[in-house]
């Protein structure tokens, strides 16, 4: 099942568009990093997914086809959206019991229980929390309603790294024991790099890149080499990014699965996802297509490389 | 990777001059552009005030010109034209009379509340009132403003309001002390406007939330407005209309200066 | 850190229900606990007040009704009783009715613009909407509980405000069908307060900003008070009548005040309408009880003599009798805008993009 699909997605604000032409699937069983600069299309991506905003072109369904907004998605889906909102005047109990009221499923048990680890008071205001506290208790919320997919928009940011870390042990553990999926979007790409499998990369409202952690990480190379024979090979390769210097040239490239092996001067090394994704972000207008994965639909007309 | 320096000299804080506390009139921008909706909308009603009771009031001072004129006084005609301006032109000005009493509480509960309340609410008092200005003067310079203007505007509409009610002193006998036209006549009108604002100021700085300011400010308002009609007048020390005028504008003005430097010292003390 | 975790529960059915009522019912009160407490709070207070001074004024009443309302009839002691009861009960009420007049716009705009326009202004709406409980569930059954609240609060409100009134019925000459009473009496007040909410709620969700929303509430309201006035007139409730001998020079406290005439004419021989002179001197000439008011609220007598034979003198007006009909036709409209003005509230909140 797919838990996220785009085709052709889009959003228009006035005259400008926060997102264009976004056609991407989403498998269950991933945890999915979106990344991109500010300004790029994350949340409005996210609140598309969730429901909140109505496309201005294009669809967005989830949970196996049910468009974005419906009750089954909405049944299904979990959001947590920036800065992690909740009633300032409500207390943290009331949040629960509100919480519960409003959706058929919701472990009460579970959410007083994971308050109660963490040290957050049930009878303190929602409004006199920290920061770091009040995203602990949207993520909680979302966790103990038992969705199939947790959306979360910049969960991270308020919180200190000890419990950054924490948090994101409870997402994982949430994925291992209940099969939820996630979508999480975050500036900070290095730490997602050890939980993340799919890899999703907005830049200037285009998607650039969605994909597999394994598959793109395999699928990309680091090639140094002098740079006088840099032109002649890069005109062979699909290049994402160019770094030239006097002697030696880097070529990240996009190689594919079964990359022939680097002419001699050459060195071929693995690449981080962190090279990976600033790579494409520092290169607009090269954008990973489609791959064909054993999950993805086949696309009708896609003339393999 | 370089690291570029500037010389010390153009870092040099202390020169220039920019030196000293930043000056007022940049409140005065800030106050309108924040305030926009506000302002906008009472120089509206204010237009809308003036020419309704120009429009009618031109109409019901030329009615009663000629029913004045109109002779015999007891022929049927002249009676027909009594009855008209007794019934139709004495309803128009009643509403108009009473929806111009009204007008003040009602547009101070929006205006007064907001101007502290709403950057406690949103939080956007973190960057307002650390700018160079400071606090206090930022508020000191808003009610000023505001409330001048507004204060202003209700004197206008008071003066017009007492033309355009004169015709009705003398057929519907009533004199400069009966309670209503007493309030809408010489400073009292102006007076109770700028306590209005001030009381809903005060209010909104004390509850830091705007909706329930505002609810605050008409209940309280109408109290005091209640005990003022009902109870104070009757103490005032002479009973004739230009000393009880100044007497009652006089607390008024005692009673703002009073609640505008309670709202100073909440703002002083603000911490969050 | 350790994670309690249950293990996960079977897929549910994700068939639409009906609102669960006494879930959105708690949601309702704990969201809008300030203005669930507030509203009647203060309506208490006011109750309050208006029970100890209706007891006075009703009081002082039972003592005048013995007297004439006519001023030339009066004994001393009658003249002084009436004095006093003018100059210091019907100031307070006066004051009273017109602000009363003022308290439906009030409750409806306090309780109504906030009600979804908050959740929009402060970003607590990106929680609310994306739970599992559609958003324009939520939205009717926050409309339909809060809604119905204010209409019975207001409804028990305006009966305590009707007794408390009916003393000044007579000695000011006015009726229940006189502006102000009429509105403020009957099921049109609780009609009132409910169109000013939908008003409110509906801006509210038009403009998503609270306090633009109910300064345009109060505005609209008023446009609407003001077309009721004019429109209460051509109610299909007048009769036309030639008897005149109906309306009494000054009426007995059982029957208080006059009719609502609204307009009046003369027919000469054979039905013609008369001419401006003679028609005048009917109307307004000399006589017992002369003078007529012309499409006036509280109405005044109409000529009672001088009518040459031949002549007829005709009055257009509504009797009390025809009160209640009135009152289910403007409760009837003022439902039916609050009703379209929910929908479209509901409307709003379903395809409102974020």
């Amino acid at each position: 099942m797919n838990v996220i699909e785009t085709c052709e997605l889009g959003k228009r604000y006035g005259k400008s568009w926060a997102l264009r032409d976004c056609t991407l699937t989403l498998p269950a069983g991933h945890l999915a990093a979106l990344v991109g600069p500010n300004g790029a299309g994350k949340s409005t991506l996210m609140n598309m997914a969730a429901g909140l905003t109505a496309p201005t072109s294009g669809t967005v369904t989830g949970l196996g086809g049910h468009p974005a907004g419906s009750p089954a998605a909405l049944n299904g889906v979990a959001f947590v959206a920036q800065d992690a909102p909740v009633y300032r005047n409500l207390s943290a109990g009331d949040m629960l019991h509100l919480t519960r009221n409003l959706n058929q499923r919701f472990d009460t048990a579970f959410a007083r229980a994971r308050l109660a680890d963490l040290g957050i008071p049930l009878n303190k205001k929602a409004g006199k929390l920290s920061g770091g506290q009040q995203s602990q208790l949207a993520l909680t919320l979302a966790l103990a309603r038992r969705p199939r997919l947790l959306i979360l928009d910049e969960p991270l940011a308020a919180l200190d790294p000890l419990a950054r870390q924490d948090f994101l042990a409870a997402v994982m553990t949430a994925m291992a024991d209940d099969g939820v999926s996630v979508l999480l979007s975050s500036h900070q790409v290095a730490e997602l790099e050890r939980v993340a499998d799919f890899l999703i990369v907005l830049s200037r409202a285009q998607l650039q890149v969605a994909s597999e952690v394994d598959d793109l990480l395999a699928g990309h190379r680091l090639l140094t080499g002098p740079t006088g024979e840099a032109d002649e090979y890069a005109g062979r390769l699909t290049v994402v990014q160019t770094r030239r210097g006097d002697a030696q040239t880097h070529l990240l490239a996009r190689t594919g699965e079964t990359a022939a092996p680097a002419p001699p001067g050459w060195e071929s090394h693995q690449v981080s996802l962190e090279e990976v994704v600033m790579a494409y972000l520092r290169s607009p207008g090269v954008s990973e297509p489609a791959p064909l994965t054993r999950l993805q639909r086949p696309q009708p007309t896609e003339a393999t490389r | 990777m370089t690291v570029f320096t500037t010389p010390a000299s153009r870092l040099d804080r202390d020169a220039g001059p920019e030196s000293g506390p930043a000056p007022w009139s940049g409140m005065l921008w800030i106050t309108w552009r924040q305030h926009r909706g506000l302002l906008i909308t009472v120089s509206v009603v204010f237009c809308a005030a003036v020419a309704g009771l120009l429009v009618t009031g031109l109409r019901i001072h030329h009615d009663y010109a000629l029913l004045s004129a109109c002779r015999p006084a007891t022929s049927a005609a002249c009676l027909g034209m009594s009855n008209f301006f007794n019934s139709t032109d004495w309803h128009e000005g009643e509403y108009l009379h009473v929806a111009v009493q009204a007008a003040p509480v009602l547009i101070a509960m929006f205006a007064g509340p907001p101007v502290v309340a709403r950057e406690l609410e949103t939080r956007t008092y973190r960057y307002a009132w650390t700018q160079g200005i400071g606090r206090v003067r930022w508020t000191v310079a808003k009610l000023a403003l505001l409330g001048s203007l507004l204060t202003i505007l209700a004197f206008a509409i008071s003066q017009l309001l007492t033309w355009f009610f004169a015709p009705f002193m003398t057929t519907q006998q009533l004199t400069v002390l009966t309670p209503t036209v007493f309030d809408t006549s010489g400073l009292s009108y102006a007076a109770w406007t700028l306590t209005a604002f001030c009381l809903g100021a005060f209010l909104g700085t004390l509850l830091r939330r705007t909706l329930p300011a505002m609810a605050a400010t008409l209940g309280v308002y109408i109290g005091l407005a209640a005990a003022t009609w009902f109870y104070l007048r009757d103490h005032y020390p002479v009973k004739t209309f230009w000393p009880m005028q100044l007497f009652e504008a006089g607390w008024l003005l005692a009673l703002s200066a009073a609640l505008i430097a309670a709202t100073l010292w909440l703002v002083r003390r603000y911490a969050d | 850190m350790s994670v309690l975790t249950m293990p996960a529960q079977p897929d549910q059915d994700t068939a639409p229900r009906p609102v669960p009522w006494r879930r959105m019912a708690w949601i309702t009160w704990r969201q809008q606990r300030a203005t669930l407490i507030a509203v009647p709070a203060v309506l208490a207070a006011v109750a309050v007040f208006l029970v100890i001074f209706g007891l006075k004024a009703h009081h002082d009443y039972a003592a005048l009704v013995n007297c004439p309302l006519n001023q030339g009839q009066q004994s001393s002691a009658c003249a002084e009783l009436f004095r006093t009861f003018n100059s210091t009960d019907w100031p307070l009420a006066n004051a009273c009715s017109i602000l009363i007049g003022l308290a439906p716009v009030l409750i409806g705009a306090f309780a109504g613009a906030p009600l979804l326009a908050r959740e929009l202004e402060n970003g607590t709406y990106r929680f609310a909407w994306t739970q599992g409980l559609v958003r324009e569930r939520q939205a009717i059954a926050k409309l339909a509980l809060l809604g119905l609240t204010l209409v019975v609060l207001a409804g028990a409100f305006g009966e305590l405000f009707s007794w408390f009134f009916q003393p000044f019925l007579w000695t000011e000459q006015m009726n229940r069908l006189t502006d102000g009473v009429f509105d403020s009496s009957g099921i049109v007040f609780p009609a009132f307060t409910l169109a000013a909410f939908a008003i409110g709620a509906f801006l509210g969700m038009l403009l998503r900003r609270v306090i633009p929303a109910l300064a345009a509430t109060l505005g609209v309201y008023l446009a609407i008070r003001l077309a009721e006035w004019g429109v209460r007139k051509y109610y299909p409730v007048a009769v036309v009548t030639s008897n005149t001998k109906i309306f009494g020079q000054f009426e007995t406290p059982s029957v208080p005040g006059y009719p609502w005439i609204l307009s009046t004419w003369v027919t000469g021989p054979g039905g013609k309408p008369a001419s401006q002179s003679v028609a005048n001197q009917i109307l307004n000439g000399p006589g017992p009880g002369a003078g007529t008011s012309v499409a006036s609220g509280a109405g005044a007598p109409s000529a009672g003599g001088s009518v040459p034979p031949g002549y007829t003198e005709w009055n257009r007006w509504i009797p009390l009798s025809h009160y209640w009909p009135m009152q289910f036709i403007e409760a009837g409209w003022l439902l039916v805008l609050a009703v379209a003005l929910m929908a479209g509230t509901v409307w709003l909140v379903r395809h409102r993009a974020a």
